[in-house]
């Protein structure tokens, strides 16, 4: 099931299958070490449910919801 | 034999500066990257008979041209032709450290690979292949591990042996680019264009990335740029057409898929995603979302409270240490101009910079506990929200309560707090807002007003004062942040590094480093400022006449008062209305005159405008000038009562006045140390003049308002 990296829960993990946008939030998702194909693991959410952590790569990042949004995941289940 | 020039590049948390620290040891200079206010490091080493010069490039992800790091970083190899440079990769994440190594052999420079944090890697079972990697990727690898000194003497071994061996490096970007890659090439090589700079393939890239910096050098050249656009312009249609995507998107997607089969049997991973290492396991208490926000206000209040605690002595030290200098020049220098300007002008203003030194050492450790343990990415992540609304972001806070969001902070230590900003428009509003804070040279004044306006309700209206303070600089955030501050939309995409013990040689190391860089840049324009803040208000000083006339009447009083006492206070008296005269007469005071009429808008007479001119040289000096304009003679800060009783009872001020006066000092220019801070830290005069100008215009029209406002009501 393909979802926005927005709408996952915590502990729920996934393969990034699109990121949909250019310029420069979409190159600083992809510096980041967020690509096509990479796989996510949603490690937390901060106290107001924005931003979210996720771990990729063995390494945890952050970003905000509004910058999910161009973040495609098929997650398992 | 010339030195040679070797690089140190690497995404931030590589551990680079461990690496350069490790390699340089201590003997580094510090200074800007020409024209922005990017730090530079360069140490000079010897080894093996061989000079080497290695410059600490800025820790970046990639090599476009978005933020300013990574432009500097660009242009730094691109315009010095190093010999060699060493690129810093985390072991644990090879595939988007390596995503910078790839950029990096685009530029078919030497590159050397420095695996870092091997150690770590290895306790989360993930086993690098080093061998098989640098095969695979044609470049030498060797394995660091920089916070136990491991792989020095590897490093400089390979930095020696593969300095200036020239490789070719590309990678396939696919059917649709490649064809088009080629032919820009064809026509790059053609006509040499910026090939002195960079390779032709390099160019092409770019020119598909749309790299803001390298269209822009190309439009001097109108014919070949013409050309390269054209062909961008038709892959990019045709991108949409077919696969309704970008060109650097395709050039992310094939630069991670090159890596991916590079690592596929490089990198054995025996892991879990799900796997909960010590550090996960930290943050789910750490940042849990009922519990993180509660850590977090006890560290921070724990912060404010150990900086300033730990700062009072050696404060003390020096205060006692400039007061010793100032009455040894008192004693040795005989009464006049002279006496005065070493006093008043040179030791007071040196005492006032240095003074604020511990305060910034301390302040700077404790940012650098927060910083190497990773915590303050984590403070960042929770209060991001909050502070988003305020166009700010989660880092902010840490300069908010150091420059007195805990009321008695000091702006200074604040403003330079903002450096760990990365989000240029944020740390700018950041920097801007931050000295409206209750600082400890504010409390004075508050305590003044209150206890002469308030004194019923002491702590309740330093609380909402601090509270007020607040309110303001969001407000005033959020406002310059829609109005006048431009820049990019803000992005807040960042690692959440592992936790990690810091090492006290790098605090120590990183505290100094700060606080020294403070004192030689700051120093400089103070002393001249404080120079300049006492002549105006010493010149052209009393008439000789008026002088005369004073010295006549402690003449009168010696011979008429016979009681001892008496007549002590009576000359005092004499003298205080001689000082106040002078002050009046002074530059200075001409100017409080001079705009007396204006001021009057807001209930301000000469004596208070006096004092705003004095606070913005430091804001102690408000109340110690009402002092003297009151013929009060020198007022200590911390013990104002005969001037609060002066306060209350003088006609020309009201609940009225204090409220606009209250407000005033709330709003208006930020000392002057502070102002040569955000000087330095925003590299513009324009900032800097707008804070002193534009703050102080602003709070005269908030005064005015409030004044008319409150005279009304009462």
């Amino acid at each position: 099931m393909e979802v926005l990296l927005r709408n996952m829960k915590v502990n729920q993990k996934g393969t990034v299958t699109k990121i949909n946008c250019e310029g420069e939030i979409c190159r600083r998702i992809r510096d980041i070490g967020i690509s096509v194909g990479a796989e996510v693991f949603v490690t937390g959410r901060a106290p107001l449910y924005d931003p979210v952590a996720l771990k990729v790569n063995d390494t945890v990042v952050t970003l905000r919801n509004s910058e999910a949004d161009n973040i495609y995941v098929e997650v398992k289940g | 034999m010339s030195a040679l020039k070797a690089v140190l590049a690497g995404n931030p948390n590589s551990g680079k500066t461990t690496l350069f620290n490790l390699i340089a040891g201590t003997h580094y200079k510090v200074a800007n990257y020409a024209g922005v206010t990017v730090e530079k490091k360069e140490a000079r080493i010897s080894y093996d008979g061989s000079e080497i010069i290695l410059t600490d490039l800025p820790g970046t992800y990639s090599l476009t041209a978005y933020s300013l790091e990574e432009v500097v970083a660009r242009d730094f190899i691109t315009t010095t032709n190093p010999d060699v440079i060493v690129d810093v990769v985390d072991a644990s994440n090879l595939e988007r450290n390596l995503y910078l190594a790839v950029q990096l052999m685009e530029l078919n420079k030497p590159v050397v690979v420095a695996l870092n944090m091997i150690d770590m890697a290895e306790k989360r079972n993930i086993r690098v292949d080093a061998e098989l990697l640098s095969k695979k990727l044609g470049v030498p690898v060797i394995k660091t591990i920089a916070r136990d000194g491991v792989g020095k003497k590897e490093l400089l071994e390979g930095i020696l042996k593969f300095k200036s061996e020239k490789r070719e490096f590309r990678i396939s970007y696919g059917s649709d680019l490649d064809p088009a890659l080629e032919e820009m090439e064809a026509i790059i090589n053609e006509k040499s264009f910026l090939t002195d700079s960079y390779p032709s393939r390099w160019t092409a890239i770019k020119y598909l990335e749309n790299d803001a910096e390298i269209m822009k050098k190309g439009e001097a050249f109108a014919d070949v740029h013409g050309k390269l656009t054209a062909i961008v312009e038709r892959v990019e249609k045709h991108l949409k057409k077919t696969l309704d995507t970008y060109p650097e998107i395709i050039i992310a997607d094939y630069r991670y898929g090159y890596l991916r089969s590079v690592l596929k049997d490089v990198v054995k991973k025996e892991n879990e995603m799900e796997r909960l290492y010590l550090s996960d396991k930290a943050d789910k208490v750490l940042t849990n979302r009922v519990l993180g926000p509660f850590i977090m206000l006890a560290v921070l209040y724990g912060l404010y409270e150990f900086t300033f605690w730990a700062s009072e002595t050696p404060v003390g030290w020096l205060e006692s240490l400039f007061g010793w200098m100032g009455d040894t020049a008192d004693a040795l220098l005989p009464d006049g101009l002279l006496k005065s300007l070493v006093i008043s002008g040179i030791i007071d203003g040196v005492g006032g910079v240095l003074g604020f030194a511990p305060l910034i050492l301390f302040m700077f450790f404790i940012i650098a506990i927060l910083e190497d343990t990773g915590y303050m990415t984590r403070i960042a992540y929770m209060l991001d929200r909050v502070f988003r609304a305020f166009g700010l972001q989660g880092s902010s806070v840490v300069p908010y309560i150091v420059g007195g969001g805990i009321a008695g902070g000091c702006a200074i230590p604040g403003v330079m707090a903002a450096r760990t900003i990365k989000s240029p428009k944020e740390r700018l509003l950041t920097i801007l807002t931050t000295p409206f804070m209750a600082c400890g040279a504010k409390l004075p004044v508050y305590a003044l007003l209150i206890a002469a306006f308030w004194p019923g309700n002491k702590g309740g209206m330093m609380l909402g004062i601090t509270l007020g303070s607040w309110a303001l600089a969001l407000l005033m955030a959020k406002v310059l942040g829609l109005t006048i501050v431009k820049g990019e939309q803000s992005v807040f995409i960042m690692e959440l590094p592992p936790y990690r013990m810091p090492t006290v040689k790098g605090l120590l190391f990183h505290a100094w480093e700060k606080t020294w860089m403070y004192v030689k840049k700051a120093g400089t324009i103070i002393l001249a400022v404080s120079v300049i803040l006492w002549a105006l208000m010493t010149f052209p000083g009393m008439s000789e006449e008026r002088s005369a006339y004073y010295e006549d009447q402690i003449a009168q009083v010696e011979s008429t008062v016979a009681d001892e006492e008496a007549q002590a206070e009576a000359i005092a008296e004499i003298e205080n209305a001689a000082l106040s005269e002078e002050l009046r007469g002074s530059y200075a005071g001409r100017i409080g005159t001079f705009f007396e009429p204006v001021t009057q808008l807001a209930g301000f007479d000469w004596r208070t405008n006096i004092s705003i001119i004095a606070g913005i040289a430091a804001k102690e000096l408000v109340v110690s000038t009402l002092g003297t304009a009151y013929s009060l003679g020198e007022v200590d800060a911390e013990e104002s009562e005969p001037l609060s009783a002066r306060l209350a009872s003088d006609p020309s001020w009201s609940i009225a006045t204090a409220v606009a006066f209250l407000l005033f000092t709330m709003l208006y220019s930020p000392c002057f140390v502070t102002l040569a801070v955000i000087n330095k830290e925003t590299g513009s005069r324009k900032w800097t003049a707008f804070a002193l100008v534009g703050y102080t215009v602003f709070a005269f029209v908030v005064s005015i308002i409030a004044y008319n406002v409150v005279s009304l009501m009462i």
